[in-house]
C-alpha cells in the first residue's frame, strides 16, 4: 500500500463508555498535508477499527457543528482541525456527558428523549 | 409514544411540515436521527432559493414552471412542478417575515439569475449562508410551538404498517439503544436524499436514502430512481476545509467566472457568464477529462482571476478570509472543480397532497420524486422542501383529525437480540459501495458497468439484510450496518432503473445509448415484490 509508506500522523484516542475505565489507543494513519483530524478518524474506522465512535454529520462543511471534541486540550471541530505529523491526543469534551469514545451529549436538553424511558404521552391510550 | 402526526427528518421539509401540521391543529412529533435542523441537507445549502417574487423584474410562477419543465427534459410530473412554483412566493415571504434575512437592496429582496432561469428569480442569504439561516429560522419558529415535540437521535428503522395502513414507525434511540414505537395517525417522510451513495458527494452522512428504503419496505412506489443529479462544479482541489464543496455556485452567480480546460479554453461557450444548466455542464466537464484535457486532479479549472481583491471582498466579505486560511487567493490562482453527487430527482411517488401509495403515509422535500424530472433547475431544492413540507403538514393534519389513534405492536423484525452482528466491516463496505456507484452508476453509464455494479450490490445483500439489536452509546458498527442495508437497497433501485432506461436524458447519460428517445419519455416505477426490487414502466 503506497499510502502506508508516506507521511504518518500519530493519534492517541480516548476509548470507552460511561461507567468503564477509559483508555487511550494509539493509531498511525497515512496523511497528506491539508487533511483533517476527522479525515483520520474516518480512515481508522474504514481501515483499522469500525468500533471507534465519532459523531459528525456534514463531514467537511462546518455546518452541522456535531464533531466538537478536545484536541490536545483545546475544544475544536474535528472537521476543521488539520492533522500534523506529531502525536495528537483526542478526547471527548470534558464538560459534557460521555456517550462513547469521543462522543458526548451535545443535543439541546429540550430535544432529547429521556434516556430512562418514554416521554410525553403514555404509550397506551 | 403517540401523536397525531409523526414527521421523520428535521431538515427544511420536515420542519416546515411540522409547523404546517401544528398550525392545522395537530400534535406533532418531529424526529431526526441526528440533531434537529442540523444533520440534513438544508443546513449545508450554500446556494439560492428560486421563487417568482417579481422583486427584481416582473415575474409569474408560470414562467418558473416553464423553466422547471424545460430543465426536466420532458420528465417532470407537471402537477408537482406547478405546486412547487405556485406556492414558492408565499413560503419565501413567510420566511422573510420570520426574519431569515434574504439579501436585499435598498428597496427590495435581491434576486439573481441562476442557470436555466429566464430572469433573476433566486434569493439567498449573505455570505454563503442560505442553508444555516433557513435552518435557524425554522428552528426558532418550532421552538414557539408547544404542539411540536422535537426529538433528536431517534432513528426510524421501519414504518409500522397495519392492514396496509401506515400507523407510525419503529425506531431506535441511538444514545440509549432503547427500541421505540412511535404511534401516529399520519406519518410524513422528510428524510432527504441519497447522495451519500457516491464516493464524491456533497452529502451529509444522513443522506443515505433512508426514506426511500423505508417507503419501499412499507409497500410504496418509487419513481425516476435513475436520475441522480451531479453538481458540475463541486470543489476538487486544493484541499479546502470548513466549506461545502458546492460553494462555487454563489461565486459564479455573483462574479461570473471562467470554466476552463487544461488548455485554458472555455469549453462551454459561456464567455464568462454562469448560464449552463447542470446536466450539460457535468457532461461537458467529463468529456474534457476523457479527451485528456482535464486538470491535474481530473476536473476543470474555475478562474476568478479577472476579479480584483476589492470586488471579491465586496461580494463575499469574510469568505475571502476563510479561503486565505486554506491558502487560496482567487486573484492569483484558479481552483479545480469537478462533478459531485448533489441531489436526487427521483424518489417516493406522491400525489399533489403529498400522499404516497400507502394510506396515511406522506412524503415531502427531496424524498419526493417527480417535480424536477430528469434534471433539477438550480434553486428548486429548498423551494421544494418549503412548499412540499408545508403541503404535507397541512394534509397530514387534516387526515389525522378524522382518524382514531391506531395501536401498533412491537412485533416487526427490526432488531433481534439473538442475531449476531455481521462479521463484515460495514464502514469499509459502505466505502466500497460508494466507489462502485461513482465508477459505474455516476453521470456516465453503460450496460457493462451497470451490470458489474448490480453484481456487487446483489452480493452484498446477504451480509446486511438482518439487523441485530442495537447497543447503547451511538453504536457505530450497528449504525453502519443499518446504513449499509438501506444504501444497498437504494443502490439496487438506481442501478436497475439505469440499466433498463436505454436512452440518454438529463442526468442519465448512457454511453451505449447516447440519443434521447421519445419512446422513453415516461417514468419507471419501482416497488418491492416477489422477493426483490421490481421495475415497472
Amino acid at each position: 500500500m503506497a499510502a502506508e509508506c508516506g507521511l504518518k500522523a500519530r493519534l492517541r484516542i480516548h476509548r470507552g463508555t460511561p461507567g468503564t475505565a477509559g483508555r487511550f489507543e494509539v493509531h498511525e494513519v497515512p496523511f497528506e498535508p491539508g487533511q483533517t483530524v476527522l479525515d483520520a478518524l474516518r480512515w481508522i474506522r474504514i481501515h483499522r477499527d469500525p468500533s471507534l465512535a465519532i459523531r459528525f454529520s456534514c463531514i467537511n462543511a462546518n455546518a452541522c457543528k456535531e464533531c466538537m471534541i478536545n484536541v490536545d486540550g483545546r475544544t475544536v471541530y474535528a472537521c476543521m482541525t488539520r492533522l500534523t505529523e506529531s502525536e495528537t491526543t483526542l478526547e471527548p469534551l470534558p464538560n459534557k456527558t460521555l456517550i462513547r469514545d469521543l462522543v458526548t451529549e451535545i443535543a439541546p436538553p429540550d430535544e432529547r428523549l429521556r434516556v430512562t424511558g418514554s416521554f410525553g404521552e403514555p404509550t397506551e391510550e | 409514544m403517540q401523536t397525531d402526526v409523526l414527521v421523520i427528518g428535521a431538515g427544511a421539509a420536515g420542519m416546515y411540515a411540522a409547523i404546517g401540521a401544528a398550525r392545522a391543529g395537530a400534535r406533532v412529533v418531529l424526529a431526526d436521527r441526528s440533531l434537529i435542523g442540523r444533520g440534513g441537507a438544508t443546513v449545508m445549502a450554500q446556494m439560492t432559493v428560486a421563487a417568482a417574487l417579481g422583486e427584481e423584474t416582473p415575474d409569474h410562477w408560470e414562467y418558473h414552471v416553464a423553466d422547471t419543465l424545460k430543465a426536466g427534459r420532458g420528465l417532470c410530473e407537471p402537477a408537482l412542478s406547478q405546486l412547487l412554483c405556485e406556492d414558492a412566493p408565499e413560503c419565501i415571504r413567510e420566511m422573510d417575515n420570520w426574519g431569515v434575512g434574504w439579501a436585499r437592496d435598498e428597496k427590495h429582496i435581491r434576486q439573481v439569475q441562476a442557470p436555466g432561469h429566464d430572469r433573476p428569480r433566486c434569493v439567498y442569504v449573505d455570505f454563503v449562508n442560505t442553508g444555516p439561516a433557513v435552518s435557524k429560522t425554522l428552528r426558532a419558529q418550532l421552538n414557539r410551538i408547544p404542539e411540536v415535540r422535537r426529538v433528536g437521535d431517534v432513528l426510524v428503522t421501519d414504518l409500522a404498517i397495519h392492514d396496509g395502513v401506515c400507523v407510525g414507525a419503529h425506531a431506535v434511540h441511538v444514545i440509549s439503544g432503547e427500541v421505540l414505537t412511535l404511534n401516529a395517525k399520519a406519518t410524513i417522510l422528510a428524510t432527504g436524499g441519497l447522495t451519500r451513495l457516491y464516493a464524491r458527494n456533497s452529502a451529509s452522512i444522513n443522506m443515505g436514502g433512508d426514506g426511500y428504503a423505508l417507503a419501499l419496505r412499507a409497500g410504496a412506489d418509487l419513481v425516476d430512481m435513475e436520475f441522480v443529479q451531479f453538481f458540475p462544479i463541486g470543489h476538487l482541489a486544493p484541499r479546502l476545509v470548513g466549506m461545502d464543496p458546492i460553494m462555487w455556485d454563489p461565486f459564479r452567480y455573483k462574479l461570473g467566472g471562467k470554466l476552463l480546460n487544461a488548455e485554458l479554453q472555455e469549453f462551454l461557450n459561456e464567455d464568462g457568464r454562469y448560464v449552463s444548466v447542470r446536466d450539460h455542464a457535468t457532461h461537458a466537464i467529463l468529456e474534457e477529462v476523457a479527451a485528456g484535457r482535464g486538470t491535474p486532479h481530473g476536473g476543470a479549472w474555475l478562474s476568478f482571476r479577472h476579479c480584483s481583491e476589492a470586488e471579491l471582498r465586496s461580494a463575499f466579505g469574510p469568505i475571502i478570509d476563510r479561503l486565505a486560511a486554506n491558502g487560496i487567493d482567487l486573484t492569483r490562482q484558479a481552483i479545480e472543480v469537478a462533478p459531485i453527487a448533489h441531489y436526487h430527482m427521483g424518489g417516493i411517488r406522491v400525489d399533489t397532497d403529498m400522499q404516497t401509495g400507502v394510506p396515511h403515509l406522506f412524503a415531502a422535500g427531496e424524498a419526493v420524486g417527480g417535480a424536477n424530472g430528469a434534471n433539477r433547475l438550480s434553486g428548486n431544492a429548498i423551494t421544494e422542501a418549503f412548499t412540499f413540507g408545508r403541503r404535507a403538514g397541512l394534509r397530514a393534519a387534516a387526515l389525522a383529525a378524522k382518524t382514531a389513534m391506531p395501536l401498533i405492536g412491537q412485533e416487526t423484525d427490526r432488531g433481534r437480540s439473538d442475531f449476531p452482528l455481521s462479521r463484515i466491516n460495514a464502514a469499509a463496505e459502505i466505502a466500497r459501495l460508494q466507489q462502485v456507484m461513482n465508477e459505474h452508476v455516476g453521470p456516465l453509464r453503460a450496460s457493462g458497468g451497470l451490470g458489474r455494479a448490480l453484481e456487487h450490490i446483489t452480493d452484498l445483500a446477504e451480509e446486511c439484510e438482518q439487523l441485530p439489536a442495537p447497543r447503547a452509546g451511538l453504536d457505530p458498527e450497528w449504525l453502519d450496518l443499518h446504513d449499509l442495508r438501506n444504501l444497498r437497497l437504494v443502490a439496487e433501485c438506481i442501478a436497475q432503473a439505469a440499466l433498463a432506461r436505454e436512452e440518454s436524458r438529463g442526468a442519465h447519460q448512457r454511453q451505449d445509448f447516447p440519443e434521447t428517445s421519445e419512446r422513453w419519455q415516461r417514468h419507471q416505477r419501482i416497488r418491492l415484490g416477489g422477493g426483490g426490487v421490481r421495475l415497472e414502466s
